[in-house]
């Protein structure tokens, strides 16, 4: 297939995941502002919440202060955020058109419904009488993309570039929302007391995971896999090195291999090599020793390697 | 203004033609409120599909609809079964006028048609002079637009012959009427039209170079932010090609590759929506970014074939449409079946003269123009507007040509105030290839504001489903 046609639809599949993940992290955010924490705490959360993608400078420069409203402003709607959900879903829908032949029709329909539907609600400030409803209407249209793309689609390399930017994008972002407890704390705590002690509020810390937890909808199936009281370990064990839930670290950089495989070229061996790599350690690895060298250290160089097959990816198939 | 238009529907007041008589019997049953409905949910339709246009001189990315109107134009089959065969006499000849003047020019030299506007004419490619293309065919796609005036009889005002558009809007409208109204097809014998993506795609697999069995057809766009990049994709998608951009493609080895996720492919035919101006940069304007470097040589070396062929632009100019007549009876030996509307080239003094006395009565064109620019309608026209283009025609005459104002036909659309009598246009597609193909019909552009002749869409025209049926 032509090489822009993939970038696009890479892209395309990146964006509506991105939103998603965004959708989800802000939904937390407000569950958790909910509890009794004292202000500076409920600041520390937001601004984590900009820290994990990166985007506390940028905020920072057009906010003198941060209140949770404003944060959710800046990631929903703020159209000079390029990593805001309206900016995510109208880069899904404009690259879903720079290639709409090569989707079908109600893969097409999907994504540009998604953009009319969002400039609707905003419009309708369905996000200011009901974030929770909002979120969750981000994370349908993404369940509904993903869902019409696998069910109507060819089974062919267009599908694989899809689903190969979903899931390096995923990768990305589970790791990003678990690493968000070291954003917004002093550096001193240290990654591992971070994960192995609790703070002076042990059932704010419940809390907290249990809705890192809820963010990427693992809530129930910890119970179910854990039949046991939700520890950080556990977390950090279930999100990184579980291969059967589904937004983990392993399950997505496995599916990320399986796709890179399908569509293999003359150069992305290399590509290919490392992606496996990754997905060794990640199958074989332990949850002690990933928080002997430090969970935050070891999330830190896993964005870096996802960063890099996504570097690879695009030399190697999508602009040569 | 002149009001005896033909109305496609009604001969006279409450005398329905018959072959509207089913229509109108079913619209009569229709209510109004769901007459309503059904155009709102048209409307949610098209944007939902996406079935957007973009407009020159508005901010990027500002996408509008073409307002659609569901009141069908309907044809009868022995009135379309005449047109058809006008077309195909026509198209006929202006693929052979093209082969002959970038090969012999023997027209001109007979002097059926004067030397200057052919050679002289900025759409003359004369590097396609002395190059052979597949089956000698030029224009591989025609968009001829067709008008009804006031007698009833049909006149051709112009052939597209560039990169001629519309014909998505064709397809979808019917799409559309058989989702809002599956009913009046039942009681309708309506011709399909919907096989015309395979008759194109076997069209342009017929002129694919020599010796290519299998070839890889593509379709070249400007890209997305073009006014008809619906079309493009809509196209290639039906057709199974690839949409391809300019940056896309790429020439080596004297062929002309796409760059795929496997390395480079070869493309053997090339569907281009892109001028001539921008295809090759070495040759043509060479600021262009939508193009090819080295195309044209390896076009003129037979390696591709692109559709339509380069200087056809040559054969639709409004200066070459007065001979177009001449241009059938010289290769082909027949009178014309379809009427071309009478011209007055000003560039002979008489007929300025008729034309600078009865401006308040024509409409004038520029003979470069396309799209609806650049012309004046006598009657509609201000004392100030006539006085410019006064000016214009004296300094300029060359420039220009002058036609007397038609009563185009109206059929009755849905406006604010309810049906009311618009004018309309009809533009048929003719594929020529190995053979001549067409579907039935074509697109039905309508103006939409009341004694308005401007069909075009960048102007506030919108479309209408056209029915050949009976």
């Amino acid at each position: 297939m032509l090489s822009r046609t993939a970038d696009h639809l890479f892209w395309m599949a990146r964006y509506v995941e991105r939103a998603e993940n965004t959708a989800r992290m802000l939904d937390v955010n407000v569950t958790t502002s909910l509890l009794p924490i004292s202000g500076e705490a409920s600041e520390r959360g937001w601004r984590a919440m900009l820290g994990i993608s990166e985007l506390e400078p940028s905020f920072d420069a057009r906010h003198a202060a941060l209140t949770g409203r404003d944060v959710i402003d800046f990631m929903v709607r703020d159209p000079d955020n390029r990593s805001s959900i309206y900016c995510c879903l109208q880069a899904a829908r404009e690259n879903a058109r720079a290639v709409r032949g090569a989707l079908t029709t109600e893969a097409w329909e999907t994504h540009n419904d998604t953009w009319l539907q969002l400039q609707q609600h905003l419009k309708g400030q369905l996000l200011e009488r009901d974030p929770h409803e909002f979120f969750e209407w981000v994370k349908f249209r993404s369940h509904l993309s993903r869902g019409v793309t696998i069910g109507t689609m060819l089974r062919d390399e267009a599908l694989c570039f899809i689903r190969l930017g979903t899931f390096l994008e995923r990768a990305d972002n589970t790791a990003r929302i678990l690493d968000v407890k070291f954003h917004g704390v002093a550096p001193t705590n240290g990654a591992r007391r971070a994960v192995r002690e609790t703070t002076e509020e042990p059932y704010l810390d419940f809390y907290y995971w249990a809705a890192v937890l809820r963010s990427v909808s693992a809530f129930e199936i910890y119970r179910k896999v854990y039949r046991d009281v939700v520890t950080p370990a556990r977390v950090a064990e279930l999100l990184v090195l579980r291969g059967d839930l589904p937004r983990s670290m392993l399950a997505s950089i496995t599916e990320v291999c399986t796709n890179l495989e399908q569509v293999r070229n003359q150069q992305s061996d290399e590509t290919l090599r490392r992606a496996g790599l990754l997905c060794a350690e990640l199958q074989y690895g332990r949850i002690d020793d990933i928080l002997d060298t430090g969970l935050h250290v070891f999330l830190t160089s896993f964005l870096l390697r996802v960063n890099d097959l996504g570097r690879r990816i695009s030399q190697d198939f999508l602009v040569p | 203004m002149p009001n005896a238009s033909f109305n496609e529907m009604y001969a006279a007041e409450g005398h329905v033609r018959a072959h509207y008589r089913e229509f109108d019997s079913w619209l009569s049953r229709q209510s109004d409120d769901l007459m309503r409905l059904k155009r709102a949910e048209a409307d949610l339709v098209f944007r939902r599909v996406g079935i957007t246009f973009a407009v020159y001189g508005e901010s990027a990315g500002t996408e509008r609809l073409i307002p659609f109107d569901v009141v069908p134009r309907i044809i009868p089959a022995p009135e379309w079964r005449q047109l058809e065969a006008g077309l195909r006499q026509r198209v006929k000849a202006l693929n052979l006028f093209l082969r002959d003047v970038y090969h012999e020019g023997e027209i001109v030299r007979a002097g059926r048609i004067p030397a200057e506007p052919v050679f002289g004419n900025s759409q003359y490619r004369p590097q396609m002079k002395g190059v052979d293309v597949p089956g000698h065919i030029y224009a591989h796609i025609a968009g001829v637009d067709i008008v009804r005036a006031d007698g009833g009889g049909y006149y051709v005002l112009e052939d597209n012959l560039r990169v001629p558009s519309g014909v998505s809007y064709m397809l979808e409208n019917r799409r559309m009427m058989m989702r809002l109204f599956p009913d009046l097809f039942a009681c309708n014998r309506v011709a399909p039209v919907e096989h015309y993506p395979d008759l194109l795609l076997e069209n342009l697999r017929s002129v694919a170079p020599v010796g290519v069995d299998d070839p890889t057809v593509v379709l070249l766009t400007p890209g997305m932010y073009n006014s008809a990049y619906f079309e493009h994709a809509f196209l290639a998608q039906q057709m199974g090609i690839e949409l391809v951009e300019g940056k896309d493609l790429f020439v080596q080895d004297a062929g002309v590759y796409m760059r795929t996720t496997r390395g480079p492919m070869r493309v053997d035919v090339i569907y281009r929506r892109i001028d001539d101006d921008f295809l090759d940069p070495k040759v043509f304007r060479s600021d262009s970014a939508l193009g090819v470097t080295g195309l044209l040589d390896v076009y003129r070396a037979g390696r591709v074939t692109l559709a339509n062929a380069i200087g056809t632009g040559v054969a639709d100019d409004k200066s070459i449409y007065p001979y177009v007549p001449d241009m059938i009876e010289f290769y082909l030996g027949e009178k014309p079946l379809l009427a071309n509307v009478p011209t007055y080239k000003c560039r002979n003094r008489d007929e300025l003269g008729y034309t600078l006395e009865n401006l308040a009565q024509l409409v004038v064109k520029e003979v470069h123009n396309a799209g609806g620019y650049g012309m004046l309608i006598g009657p509609c026209a201000t004392r100030a507007e006539l006085d410019d283009f006064r000016g214009r025609l004296k300094s300029n005459p060359d420039n220009y040509i002058a036609q007397p104002t038609l009563a185009l036909s109206t059929c009755p659309t849905y406006v604010e105030s309810g049906l009311a009598p618009r004018h309309i246009d009809l533009r048929p597609f003719v594929l020529s290839g190995q053979d001549i193909s067409m579907v039935p019909g074509g697109l039905t552009r309508v103006a939409l504001r009341e004694g308005s002749l401007v069909v075009n869409s960048s102007q506030g025209g919108g479309t209408k489903d056209t029915w050949v049926a009976g």
